[in-house]
């Protein structure tokens, strides 16, 4: 039983990165402003909701595995403050770290509407600051730290934030590419394919 | 009645809410939404409540608003 709970806060972790991930790489796609992955726009803004509030789930599943879990003996103090574990407390410290930012992130998205948008995007952009929070997390404290599984998921991980945050500063990713042509009103298009010959 | 207020100088012409409210809101030519009903803030019938709100969540800009219940 000991060993479940055990397994369980690693296997929750493992999931709530590739779902983290999903989280970013989506958001990325919203704020493209276009369909993006075969999706309509309202369908990338709702998965990308319905993806973090699920790594959520899986995050609480895992602090509360390892608080539960004799081995790990993490004190409910270590889940809020980050760097001050027992075990290993940088690597402990990126994964409450992580947890306090995700929790900053979530919460103030179901509150948007109150909040106004210019609150709401200020501490959106801390999830750049979360995912690799998460990332290190994983690589410096799991206990499956080193198994080839693990760098092989975090690797295809990183390599999808990375193309995400690339498209994002490319110039293409521009506001809607998909709207460029149509930002001149239809009537007037052919005048300007003859002027610009 | 419930009517859709558009924010205009939120909205940014994603055009998440003319995915959602097709029968209410037809994308103009630069993607913003314009009513069909041609009123600046269009009354939303009854049976389109439900995906006047899934619009007005997932609007990424904040712009949309339900107002009134005053008929
Ligand atoms: S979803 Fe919001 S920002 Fe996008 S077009 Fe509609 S009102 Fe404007």
């Amino acid at each position: 039983m000991t060993d479940a709970l055990w397994y369980f806060a690693r296997g929750s972790g493992v999931v709530a990165l590739v779902l983290l991930t999903v989280v970013v790489v989506l958001g990325i796609g919203a704020r493209s402003g276009r369909p993006a992955f075969g999706l309509p726009r309202f369908a990338v803004s709702l998965v990308h909701r319905n993806a973090a509030l699920l790594a959520v789930v899986f995050l609480v599943g895992h602090v509360i595995g390892l608080l539960f879990d004799p081995y790990a003996q993490l004190r409910f103090f270590d889940v809020v403050v980050p760097f001050v574990g027992n075990y290993r407390p940088v690597w402990q410290g990126f994964g409450t770290l992580g947890l306090d930012l995700l929790a900053a992130i979530v919460i103030t998205s179901l509150l948007r509407h109150r909040l106004g948008v210019r609150a709401w995007r200020a501490v959106h952009w801390l999830a750049y600051l979360c995912w690799p929070v998460a990332l290190l997390h994983g690589l410096g404290n799991g206990a499956d730290r080193g198994t080839w599984w693990l760098w092989a998921t975090s690797l295809t991980c990183a390599a999808a934030v990375t193309a995400a945050i690339g498209w994002r500063l490319s110039a293409t990713f521009d506001r809607f590419p998909a709207r460029a042509e149509r930002r001149v009103a239809p009537r007037l298009r052919p005048h300007l394919e003859e002027a610009s010959r | 009645m419930t009517r859709l207020h558009i924010d205009w100088t939120l909205c940014d012409g994603r055009g998440l809410c003319t995915e959602l409210l097709e029968e209410m809101l037809a994308e103009d030519d630069w993607g913003f939404p314009l009513a069909r009903d041609g009123s600046a803030e269009p009354a939303v019938p009854a049976p389109l409540e439900n995906a006047a709100a899934h619009a007005v969540s997932r609007c990424p800009m904040l712009a949309l608003r339900l107002v009134g219940r005053t008929s």
